[in-house]
């Protein structure tokens, strides 16, 4: 722009051709002033924050890999007889879809590399979006101002486990066949409209002719277009945010501490794209996955026992697993009023999947709201420096997993060969307890190793070096901390908790007593960060030799 | 960095100095100092740490050859057994991971051994100024004045109106996914056609069975006779239609009043469809009369006509009531009495509509 009101201004010009041509571009879009801005951009780094990176890079390879299948598939249900090289299915009646499956999995050079490259990015893909979700929550990365990205964030799990399954169906195998079956009765369990859904989704009867070709429109289209919207969301989000980091020596809310992403960070975060690449090569030449041609064509009539959904869609099956469809002689399906309500599928399949999105949407809110903390923060909180949150984590995360592993229970019972059915008893009771437990559980840990943090800040490290004193005592010595790795253990907020404050009326009404209660319920068992006092008492409670610590004041210290 | 070091600036009313009484905190050292790496100070640890990358990205190259030398040396016939795909397959998922872990390992060892390590502070800046929002407030202001919306709520009326309506269309659009359900998930092809009822055929052949086939103990996976000869519609039919067939001893069936001439001899038919969500019901414990869904572990008991003893389906499997015709072949004296496999909102209304 400046350019062109000052025509007569000195022009730069290039001296060799690339220069040229650089400059050509540049003086048309501009690209200076975005390399002048995001050029020498400081990144932080943590091996946690890789994990982003693998859902981002699992996705890139999807694209390449299922661009590829696409080339080769063909979404048909028509029927035809199977001609391929894969002779025990030769002349076997089949739809297209799973004879093209069947080809690029034996006659397509490279086809069968492709599709288990795909299958297992698919895989990894959930698999990152989902790990990365935790290291967010656990960390408190989620808290003001990234609480919109987080909720991007929810979405792109749900777009990829949705990407996953209608992906899963499209070879038209038995396996997949009877997944497709499954969805349809839970379809079919939804109160006033289920059937007229199900007959719109399959065309008609399940299995029809139309679904395959439906699904492989959304799976190549629709699902992927949306994914990609939520990724540069994301990623737009995370350069106005630039990103958290680590609590530690020099880093704070007001900066950020790093590599600048040219060249370090660049280079790492570029090279690792080719690490996930190798690593999902590696899988799919040696780990066979999703191997269609021993399941044969979908026919409603047979199914393998011992069958698995992929690994993502499992809590959801293991939840209508464990859902019981009689209490005694009572049925949990009723007919009111004439109409069917089916809530033994209804329930599992909706209530928990429902309230674990419904948390993970709202719970930046929930907590803003408890611990009116309206502050940016950039620097996250360890684990452990939040108990309470940590252990609500924990309770979702085993309850999770309960659900998830019944969806194995079949295979439970006959690897460890104990009986289905109490397999099913247990992991019912685990649904319940299971969560409580972990909380518990969570929060102690978390509170002792706070505990432990404080010790070592004050005391030092154990050497494992015992001495023996002139008087015969025997001592461990302990080592002081540098004051850079002190700071890593005592640099952190321990918030108390916040008792009710009358409104703008001077009441305290019912939803601020309510708040005071989670706050209370959140903050009350804490441990404080050591402060320099406790440290200078610490030492001066040893005279001389103070990185030397006996027995006994270690004890009567560390309370 | 000074008083802020701890991460909580003390302006807004913090919980984190709520209830503390000020404490005084560790002060922030700041970042910690650099410490040189040994390709730092020893230009022979340099020299080593770039052969080590170069060798790096020579494997990469390896990994390429591997993979195109085994893309084009082994050859896919018409007659390639699975040992040659699993090789090439093998060879190809070696090559491409050699080929990108080279050039990935390669380039992450030059950033963290070559490229400088030292940490940089950047601040932040705030993500909105004030500054800013007073003015896209005005902006937002002149704009909506301009319109004049909130002086003519006339055109703001109808025109929220049609645009709530516009959709419309587009909802009613996608009447032709798929056809009314009808009833049809209410019938299968075992009903009696023109008379002649249908025999139980063997899955997937299609051959008739006999009743003097069926020993005591054995169990069949059913078909309608003349299932395999439809064309279009083979499958939606199947998926209604299959049935599984035991015989037992006929005093430890037990069945309830109006359904004793359902079976012959021991001989008990009850759909395959899981009543839970809809999959085949195909294990049978021949010892204790059990039937299993491996899906998801419903259990249905033969003797007690099939209700639900374990897992999440709430009802019996439906029966198909069977004779046996003159020329000794099992049939289906009609259709299932109630709709087969997992429940629907209107699943009871369509019993109901049988049995009238």
């Amino acid at each position: 722009m400046s350019a062109t009101s000052t025509p007569n201004a000195p022009t730069f010009v290039a001296k060799t051709k690339g220069g040229r041509i650089t400059n050509f571009v540049d003086e048309r879009v501009g690209g200076s002033g975005i390399l002048r801005e995001f050029g020498r951009k400081v990144f932080p780094d943590h091996w946690s924050f890789m994990f982003g990176e693998v859902a981002l890079y699992s996705f890139v390879i999807l694209l390449l890999s299922g661009t590829f299948l696409t080339f080769f598939f063909d979404p048909s249900m028509a029927e035809t007889h199977y001609e391929g090289s894969y002779t025990p299915l030769k002349n076997v009646e089949m739809s297209v879809a799973y004879s093209s499956s069947l080809d690029i999995s034996f006659d397509v050079r490279g086809g069968l590399f492709m599709r288990q490259v795909h299958h297992w990015s698919a895989l990894l893909f959930v698999a990152s979006v989902s790990v990365h979700m935790l290291r967010v929550f656990f960390t408190g990365a989620f808290r003001k101002p990234r609480e919109m990205n987080w909720v991007v964030g929810g979405v792109l799990l749900i777009l990829s486990m949705a990407a996953g399954f209608t992906g899963y169906s499209l070879p038209d195998d038995l396996l997949s066949g009877n997944g497709l079956r499954i969805i349809d009765g839970v379809i079919k369990s939804i109160p006033v409209v289920g059937t007229y859904i199900s007959f719109f989704l399959f065309g008609g009867e399940f299995p029809g002719t139309v679904i395959i070709g439906r699904l492989y429109m959304l799976h190549i289209l629709l699902v992927p277009a949306l994914i990609l919207l939520m990724i540069v969301l994301h990623l737009f989000m995370v350069v106005v945010h630039k990103h958290t980091q680590y609590p530690g020596p020099g880093r704070n809310d007001g900066n950020v501490v790093g590599y600048p992403l040219g060249p370090v960070y660049a280079a790492k975060a570029g090279g690792f794209f080719f690490i996930v690449f190798g690593v999902i090569a590696l899988m799919a030449g040696f780990f066979t996955i999703n191997p269609i041609w021993n399941y044969g064509p979908y026919d409603p009539s047979p199914v393998s026992a011992g069958t698995q959904p992929d690994w993502y869609i499992g809590f959801v099956d293991g939840a209508l697993r464990l859902m019981p469809g009689t209490i005694g002689d009572w049925s949990v399906e009723q007919v009111w009023f004439g109409q069917v309500f089916s809530f033994n599928v209804l329930l599992p399949a909706l209530v928990p999947a429902g309230i674990i999105f419904t948390v993970l949407f709202t719970y930046p809110w929930i907590e803003r709201w408890i611990t009116k903390d309206n502050r940016e923060h950039h620097v996250l909180d360890r684990p452990r420096n939040a108990p309470t949150r940590t252990a609500i984590g924990m309770a979702g995360f085993v309850w999770y997993c309960v659900m998830w592993a019944a969806a194995g229970s079949d295979l439970i019972a006959t690897h460890f060969h104990v009986s289905l059915n109490d397999v099913t008893y247990w992991l019912r009771a685990l649904f319940f307890v299971g969560p409580v437990i972990a909380f518990i559980v969570t929060k102690r840990v978390a509170l002792a190793l706070q505990r432990k943090d404080r010790e070592i800040a004050l005391h030092g490290r154990e050497t494992g070096r015992i001495v023996r004193l002139p008087h015969g005592e025997f001592i461990e010595v302990h080592a002081p901390l540098d004051e850079y790795k002190r700071y890593k253990l005592v640099g952190f907020e321990s918030p108390s908790p916040l008792p009710a404050e009358p409104n703008a009326h001077g009441v305290v009404d019912k939803k601020e007593k309510r708040r005071a209660l989670l706050s209370k319920w959140f903050f009350e068992d804490r441990v404080a960060p050591a402060t320099p006092a406790e440290l200078a008492a610490a030492h001066g409670h040893h005279g001389e030799h103070e990185a030397i610590e006996s027995g006994e004041s270690q004890k009567t210290l560390s309370h | 960095m000074g008083n802020h070091s701890d991460g909580s600036p003390n302006h807004s009313g913090t919980v984190a100095t709520a209830g503390q009484n000020e404490v005084e905190k560790f002060q922030d050292p700041g970042i910690p100092p650099h410490r040189l790496r040994l390709a730092d100070t020893d230009p022979k640890a340099a020299k080593r740490a770039e052969r080590q990358v170069a060798l790096l990205f020579g494997t990469s190259v390896v990994g390429t050859l591997i993979f195109l030398v085994a893309y084009f040396a082994i050859d896919l016939g018409d007659d390639t057994s699975i040992a040659t795909i699993r090789l090439q397959n093998a060879l190809l998922g070696l090559g491409t991971a050699f080929a990108m872990l080279g050039i990935g390992t390669g380039i992450v060892h030059w950033a963290k051994a070559l490229m400088p390590d030292h940490e940089v502070s950047e601040e932040r800046h705030a993500i909105r100024t004030e500054d800013d929002r007073q003015a896209a407030v005005r902006i937002v202001d002149d704009i909506v004045e301009e319109t004049g919306i909130k002086r003519r709520p006339l055109i703001r009326n109808t025109l929220l109106g049609a645009v709530a309506l516009a959709p419309l269309p587009a909802v009613a659009i996608f009447g032709d996914l798929g056809p009314r359900p009808d009833d049809k998930l209410a019938h299968t092809m075992w009903a009696p056609q023109e008379g002649k009822l249908k025999r139980l055929a063997r899955d997937p052949d299609g051959t008739p069975i006999k009743a003097a086939d069926v020993t005591i103990g054995s169990a069949f996976h059913v078909i309608p006779e003349g299932l395999n000869e439809l064309g279009e519609g083979k499958l939606n039919e199947k998926a209604k239609a299959v049935v599984l067939l035991m015989r037992l001893n006929p005093e430890s069936l037990n069945p309830s009043p109006g359904r004793e001439d359902w079976g012959y001899n021991g001989i008990v038919a009850y759909s395959k469809i899981c009543t839970h969500v809809g999959c085949p019901v195909a294990l049978y414990e021949q010892q204790t009369h059990h039937l299993l869904c491996p899906c998801h572990q419903s259990t249905f008991d033969l003797t007690q006509e099939c209700k639900v003893i374990f897992g999440p389906a709430s009802r019996p499997l439906p029966q198909l009531p069977i004779a046996v015709d003159a020329e000794g072949y099992l049939v289906a004296t009609s259709d299932f009495l109630e709709p087969v496999g997992p429940s629907y909102w209107e699943r009871d209304e369509h019993e109901r509509n049988i049995n009238a």
